[in-house]
């Protein structure tokens, strides 16, 4: 057998020569090969029905992989820098629970930010972990919440020498990133673990000039969104894996939750994309930054606007930015980013990745086309002639510090009542009340009800953000302990 | 042996020209770009297989977009032309003595390198001094103009391709923003006759009307068109189209035109009833 190398895909090139052998299917997927649902074969496609097949041996299977998916995992391994990586097909969420599944068991602690994402509070509901957050630094004029300090890291660990790991996003939602090599070795020196939240890191591996990565910082696991800037298929990904984490273990960890039919469509998009990365991906990724960075001096030519980048880096909490990512605080045009994000769609068709208060997201790919990002420009541009305003009063911060009492875990599963929302400060949540996106808590299962808290809420349903978690699907009554 | 050109108007109806030769083919960044010359069209140039003008035809529609928003516009000096590399447009405007600048803004500078080698009927009149060429995306160009222009033309290519970003509301914005507190735009309308090109009309006549306060939509019958039933729109910041239209005065500039007149101009605001009700709809 020849030596694989990154030119290969052995997951896509075993679908395409099992396609060639016409396998009599008589086992599932019921639709076999899409002549059961004429329907949707004609919507999705007719290549597409005939690999979405089952595990067999020509195959492999992700819960025990001994052929083509290991090599293929082995081939991710090598291009991620990681001694071990997994191929995920229930979302970064997944590889992110599974990080925490891995590190904390009951009763354990684990240090995190508390701007991680709801997948690893839920992770804590799930294994009974109490968290220590360490309040990321924020930044007052954008109102966006940063990286961790290495003091609050250092401070954090002195005053729970117990804590099994530590979690560190890299980078956060808006491209900011922390000290990821120092926060590591500090781990490392009291014996904890270093799971990393990569959802939007992706890139991070494959191009030049751009903050360090998990595995290059020395850090154990890492949760890698290939979906996001790795072009492949949603809700497939990859868990990565240092030397000193035991990957059979973790392979037991990923299947209590991860399905046993697992998509082939999911697998073979994770392949192909890994090897198009490994082959172009800095290429792929230098035109990606070029477009961002023309949109960034564009928008800030536009005047109101500002796009940020590298020139917030501040040696710690911004210790790194990720060029790729295009942030805009909208807030000196009049509007909340949430405002401009639906200008944006209801006005323009122009759809973006979030809007919070006083930021929007555009998501620039490899997928862009130079004319529409003059487009979206352009219509920022109009939004700020035609809608724009001054003097409009903005609630000016969105990061609140929230005050721990009871374990995520314990509080979900305790006996709760249903107050309105304005009664409830005092009292312990013991659901999630989500702002959605960027989907970073406002309330966790545990925490203390604030009267801040409750404004704060009232302001972003009244600005129109998604807000999702509670019982109560309008927010107007929140669950608390008995 | 029978050499032909084929353009397809929907995916079941054709329309073909026989082709005497080809002339020029090229890529450019932007497209493809073909040049042939046939019997009964004479010489044709096509955008990735799309008809864009033939010798035979081209006077109707440059004539249309050009006089009638010309003829309104009691003192037009400064005027911006956006697409048009083929210089059809440009042609028609250094008729008028009182146009003291025309801005030309094209994407692609190979359209205007072959219109000039291939086609001087049409781009005759690019080196005017009057005319400044800027190769460069209408949807950029646009955005730092203010209160600039008194008429611009849109001559876009269709609404997919490198013309897209051409119909779009946040373009449409920008030319108000671009226009004097009087100006007048006018645009390359598509068609309401075969269903896609349809809502396509109808898509940028809804962006437009929310863009200015007055939006009127006139025809011409441009044979190589799909359809042949073409519209153009006329959206302006003061003047009615016909209302503010002084027929005397623009007879006595004395250009000469091989279309359009005066009684026309009126005329074409005139819209079959089926159209009119799909622009109502809109509206």
């Amino acid at each position: 057998m020849t030596e694989l190398t990154q030119v290969n895909a052995p997951i896509y090139e075993a679908l395409r020569r099992f396609r060639r052998m016409r396998v009599v299917p008589f086992d599932v997927p019921g639709h076999k090969r899409g002549r059961g649902n004429m329907e949707l074969t004609e919507f999705l496609g007719e290549d597409c029905m005939n690999v979405d097949v089952n595990s067999m041996k020509p195959l492999d299977n992700l819960c025990h992989p001994v052929s083509v998916i290991k090599d293929a995992e082995m081939l991710a391994a090598q291009a991620f820098g990681a001694a071990n990586a997994f191929f995920m097909v229930g979302g970064t969420t997944s590889a992110v629970q599974s990080m925490i599944m891995y590190a904390c068991k009951e009763g354990d602690k684990i240090i995190m930010p508390r701007n991680v994402h709801r997948s690893a509070i839920n992770a804590l509901i799930l294994t009974g972990a109490v968290p220590v957050y360490v309040n990321p630094d924020v930044n007052k004029q954008l109102g966006i919440a940063l990286g961790m300090s290495v003091a609050q890291v250092e401070q954090a660990i002195r005053e729970n020498p117990d804590a099994k790991a530590i979690m560190v996003n890299n980078p956060t939602y808006y491209g900011i990133c922390s000290d990821l090599r120092r926060i590591t070795e500090l781990a490392h020196a009291h014996g904890m673990l270093v799971l990393v939240d990569e959802a939007h890191g992706t890139h991070f591996y494959f191009g030049d000039n751009f903050p360090v990565t998990a595995m290059a910082a020395g850090a154990d696991i890492a949760s890698v969104s290939m979906h996001k800037s790795g072009g492949s298929l949603t809700q497939s990904s990859f868990l990565l894996m240092g030397e000193r984490v035991n990957a059979d273990y973790m392979r037991q960890v990923i299947n209590l939750t991860q399905t046993t039919s697992a998509s082939y469509l999911l697998l073979s998009s994770l392949d192909i994309s890994r090897k198009r990365l490994a082959l172009s991906g800095r290429e792929i990724f230098a035109k990606t930054v070029e477009m961002a960075e023309y949109a960034r001096s564009e928008i800030n030519d536009i005047g109101g606007y500002y796009a940020y980048s590298r020139e917030l880096i501040n040696g710690d909490s911004i210790y790194d930015f990720d060029v790729s990512k295009l942030s805009v605080f909208t807030l000196p045009v009049g509007l909340a980013g949430i405002e401009v994000y639906d200008l944006l769609r209801d006005e323009y068709d122009i759809q973006i990745e979030f809007g919070d208060i006083g930021n929007i997201l555009a998501y620039i790919s490899v997928g862009d086309r130079k004319r529409d990002i003059e487009r979206l420009i352009s219509a920022l541009s109009e939004i700020k002639r035609r809608f724009g305003r001054t003097g409009a009063d903005m609630l000016s911060h969105e990061y609140i510090a929230p005050v721990v009492t009871e374990a995520p875990r314990k509080a979900f599963y305790a006996d709760k009542v249903s107050v309105p929302l304005d009664e409830s400060a005092g009292k312990v949540c013991t659901e999630f009340v989500m702002c959605y996106p960027p989907g970073i808590p406002i309330l966790a299962p545990g925490e203390l009800i604030t009267q801040e808290i409750i404004e704060y809420i009232k302001y972003a349903k009244e600005k129109g953000c998604q807000m999702t978690g509670t019982e109560d699907i309008n927010i107007e009554r929140l669950n608390v302990l008995k | 042996m029978e050499l032909w050109f084929t353009e397809r108007h929907t995916p079941n109806v054709k329309f073909s020209i026989k082709v005497d030769h080809q002339l020029y083919s090229g890529n450019s960044e932007f497209q493809r770009i073909d040049v042939f010359d046939s019997k009964e069209f004479g010489r044709f140039l096509t955008l990735d297989g799309y008809m864009m003008l033939t010798e035979k035809d081209e006077f109707i529609y440059h004539e249309m977009i050009t006089h009638v928003p010309m003829a309104v516009h009691p003192n037009p000096k400064n005027i911006l032309v956006i697409g048009a590399g083929d210089g059809g447009v440009v042609r028609e405007l250094t008729r008028y003595s009182s146009v003291e600048s025309i801005d030309l803004v094209e994407i692609d500078e190979l359209v205007v390198e072959v219109s000039r080698k291939f086609l001087p009927t049409t781009a005759c009149r690019l080196d005017d001094e009057r005319v400044h060429i800027f190769y460069e995306d209408g949807v950029k160009f646009i955005r730092r103009c203010e209160n600039k222009y008194d008429v611009i033309i849109v001559d876009s290519t269709d609404p997919f391709g490198p013309g897209e970003g051409l119909f779009t509301k946040e373009f449409y914005g920008s030319c108000f923003k671009a226009l004097r507190e009087d100006g007048i735009m006018v645009n390359q309308h598509e068609s309401p006759f075969y269903a896609e090109d349809a809502a396509a009309m109808q898509r940028s006549h809804k962006r437009i009307v929310e863009s200015f306060p007055i939006s009127r939509v006139y025809q011409a019958h441009i044979p190589t068109y799909p359809s042949g039933h073409w519209l153009f729109g006329f959206a302006s910041k003061k003047y009615h189209p016909v209302r503010d239209y002084d027929p005397i005065k623009w007879s006595m500039l004395g250009i000469k035109t091989k279309y359009y007149n005066t009684k026309l101009h009126c005329g074409a605001f005139a819209l079959p009833n089926y159209v009119e009700e799909m622009l109502r709809d809109v509206e």
